[in-house]
């Protein structure tokens, strides 16, 4: 990881132009997944359908933790900015920390409705919920390994302050993959 | 040799691009020939129903994502740079990965045609077969029970990859790395419609990408994502396709309306009539084609509103592509026109393209489109869009920057002759096609017979084809003696404007010795206001950093077809080998010491 403090005819870091870029792709990508999970919403032919298996209260839980995480995210950037990589190194942690109790969640969440007796292949609800859901899981578990990357480098001592960007960078995908998160909370679960 | 596998030069790559589509180009015009030659009479029977699926099928995807685009992409990597004043392009490395996913998309596409007996089947059996916008549910496990589709799809998917790396790529370079002076509104239009396209790639390409995981969740998981027993309806493939489809069609024509509009104004010797108009009518273009995808839908009965609104939408869209061609008229008007080979194809473009716009703008009418709806007047209109349009406007951009790109002049008779050959070959090919889709003739159909009282139109048809392909087989005839023969290009033959004249050719290494600084739009000409600029000297005055290749790029984009591996064969372990030589490239990319 190198630093860019090349000229840009934007005065922006070209790596951050190019992930604003990747996020508006990205936006397309979701609101395909979000699209289709609307557009067949109470069509599924076969149950289970989604007000007797989505369980709000425990999927709250998991909203809140991913939220803390994005919390713990911007701790990170500032601590990492400031060059206090004592925190920056805790908070970086942290963040995947929570990230991967998020996908932990996920997980109980999938077996409980495959005992449920909802599978990919059940009905309409299944195909369009799991796959939503697992691609913004998969995204959940890019970010983690992100973040432990940067952990990692962080302990042996090649992260610092001079490398923010990278960080501030790392952050865009994080809170991107969260915010899409608060959309789907609110198309899938809230909003039955 | 290594120095050309881990090359990250924009110039190198951008001429691996134009080889490596330039070869997809010929065998998506064999397909082309094989299936003109099955039609050229009545009941054929040069191939089978079923290879001549496969042929068609191949065809199209061949020629719009394996030739077209990375024929674009191959100026958008070499030109764009030198346009702006660049050395490069912001990601080098990430440049290098979109043309190895990019080759090893399109080989693993084509390699469908060899390994039927692989997959218990025979030879010519196992290419994709779906059509190249392969709808669905024809394309669900239950009714293609074969690999053909799983080729197509899982193929599509790596090939987008390309396609959205170079296209954030190429929005940060023109954005970010354009020389002091150069404004937005002073870019060259060429590199304009590289950023308007690059935006409609990087919006489209997602949506491609949903449908096919949709189709792909079917096929090996058994989703019902276009199952209509499941109370699915397959129509949502038409939409997520076609919303991605209609924008792609100008990913694929917009950079022919840029190269042509470098390429007049260099050889009419005029600034180009309304350059603000241009640019502006291709951002609302871009804009626009967003909002015309139904028009593809007509025939599914979509309802009177919706089709009023996509009818209407489809005809405006006319509009800012008609405002642009009246700018290259005038252009033209009154300048001191020299006809080079480049200027020839520049105006075959205009041409072609205006009658594949009024037999699109056929299409716009609902009722007069469902008569259109599968029939021959559709390829025709195709063809003279993406070959009257798109591939004229490429070659102009060959022969105009060949010299550029080569050091060496493409021969001007032989090119005339080419351009001819091609000009009558294709209207040839195509224009009888009108006439044999309103005479009732379905496309698709692996033959017909001689009652429809159009086996005439289609021997003209096959004859075109065939003078198409010698036309192809002067311009190779052409590059190869060029390389020994052709006339020594210096920094530039045509008297251009535009940044990429001031340097050798081929430039350095470095590109420019200085960066440039730009004062106007048309920095090399003398105008009222301005005296031209003084082109950068011929020896760097202090040494410049050029960064080292990589392998890691290519290394990674093996990842991809590996991975893909593991649904075409059903092997689960594939999959890890896959995901471990993406991540192994992705982490020693990152962490290897590369100064741009």
């Amino acid at each position: 990881m190198t630093t860019h403090a090349t000229h840009t005819s934007l005065g922006l870091d070209s790596r951050k132009m190019a992930f604003w870029a990747f996020i508006g792709s990205e936006c397309l990508l979701f609101t395909s997944l979000i699209s289709t999970y609307l557009v067949y919403k109470g069509r599924s032919v076969v149950g289970p359908y989604p007000h007797e298996i989505l369980n709000i209260p425990f999927t709250s839980v998991s909203t809140f933790d991913l939220l803390m995480s994005s919390l713990m995210m911007v701790l990170a950037l500032a601590a990492v900015q400031r060059g206090d990589m004592k925190w920056g190194k805790i908070w970086l942690f942290s963040t995947a920390l929570l990230g991967l109790v998020f996908l932990g969640g996920q997980v109980v969440e999938f077996t409980e409705f495959v005992h449920k007796g909802l599978t990919l292949q059940t009905n309409l609800f299944g195909c369009t919920f799991f796959v939503l859901t697992g691609t913004h899981g998969a995204h959940v578990t890019v970010g983690v390994l992100w973040l432990l990357t940067l952990w990692v480098r962080a302990l042996q001592g090649k992260l610092t302050a001079a490398n923010a960007m990278t960080v501030e960078i790392t952050g865009l995908y994080w809170h991107f993959v969260d915010v899409v998160w608060i959309v789907i909370f609110t198309v899938v679960y809230l909003i039955q | 040799m290594k120095s050309w596998l881990t090359t990250t030069d924009h110039k190198r790559i951008g001429l691996l691009y134009f080889f490596t589509a330039f070869a997809f180009f010929l065998i998506g015009g064999i397909e082309a020939l094989v299936i003109r030659a099955q039609l050229a009479q009545p009941n054929g029977h040069l191939v089978t129903a079923e290879t001549y699926n496969q042929l068609f099928t191949m065809h199209g995807t061949t020629m719009v994502f394996l030739a077209l685009m990375p024929l674009s992409a191959s100026f958008f990597n070499y030109i764009v740079p030198l346009q702006i004043g660049a050395r490069d392009v912001a990601f080098p490395r990430l440049n290098a990965f979109s043309y190895w996913v990019f080759l090893l998309g399109g080989l693993f596409l084509n390699a469908s045609w060899l390994v039927g007996p692989l997959f218990h089947a025979g030879q010519l059996n196992v290419a994709p077969d779906g059509g190249w916008f392969g709808y669905a549910n024809l394309t669900e496990r239950q009714f293609s029970p074969g690999p053909n589709i799983d080729f197509w799809l899982l193929g599509l998917q790596i090939l987008g990859i390309s396609s959205l790396a170079a296209g954030f790529n190429f929005i940060v370079t023109i954005l970010n790395l354009r020389a002091p002076g150069m404004r937005m509104m002073r870019l060259p239009v060429f590199t304009w419609m590289t950023l308007v396209t690059q935006f409609l790639v990087i919006t489209a390409f997602p949506v491609i990408t949903v449908a096919l995981a949709f189709l792909m969740f079917d096929r090996f998981f058994g989703t019902h994502f276009y199952v209509s027993q499941a109370g699915a309806t397959p129509i949502l493939w038409q939409h997520l396709f076609w919303l991605f489809g209609h924008p792609e069609v100008y990913i694929l024509i917009l950079p022919a309306m840029g190269i042509v509009s470098d390429v007049l104004p260099t050889f009419a010797r005029k600034p180009l009539f309304g350059y603000t108009v241009v640019v502006y009518s291709g951002v609302l273009i871009g804009f626009m084609g967003w909002g015309v995808w139904s028009h593809h839908m007509f025939s599914v009965g979509l309802g009177p509103i919706a089709d009023s609104v996509f009818s209407a939408t489809t005809m405006l869209i006319a509009v800012p592509t008609g405002v642009k061609i009246f700018n290259w008229i005038a252009t033209l008007w009154g300048g001191d026109i020299r006809g080079t080979t480049a200027l020839h194809f520049a105006v075959g473009f205009i041409a072609m393209f205006i009658i594949g716009g009024l037999s699109g703008v056929t299409h716009a009418s609902p009722p007069a489109d469902l008569q259109q709806t599968d029939t021959y007047y559709v390829v025709a209109h195709i063809h003279y869009v993406l070959f009257g349009g798109t591939i004229m406007g490429l070659f102009a951009g060959i022969y105009y920057w060949w010299p550029k790109m080569t050091g060496r002049l493409l021969s001007e008779p032989l090119g005339k002759w080419h351009f001819w050959l091609q000009f009558v070959g294709m209207n040839l090919a195509f224009f009888p096609m009108h006439l044999i889709g309103l005479l009732g003739m379905p496309r698709r159909i692996y033959t017909y017979s001689p009652e429809l009282g159009v086996s005439d139109l289609n021997l003209v048809s096959t004859i075109g084809a065939f003078l198409i392909a010698l036309s192809i087989l002067l311009f190779i005839v052409n590059i190869v003696r060029t390389r020994t023969q052709g006339q020594r290009a210096g920094n530039d033959p045509w008297g251009g404007a535009t940044l990429e004249w001031s340097i050798p050719s081929p430039p350095p290494v470095y590109n420019f010795s200085v960066i440039p600084t730009v004062a106007n739009r048309l920095p090399r000409w003398k105008t009222e206001h301005h005296e031209p600029m003084r082109d950068p000297p011929a020896a760097p005055p202090a040494p410049i950093h050029v960064p080292g290749g990589s392998w890691w790029p290519m290394l990674a984009a093996f990842g991809l077809p590996i991975l893909a591996l593991a649904p075409l064969t059903h092997t689960l372990w594939i999959a890890f080998v896959g995901v471990a030589v993406l991540l192994a490239g992705i982490y020693l990319w990152a962490f290897e010491p590369f100064e741009v």
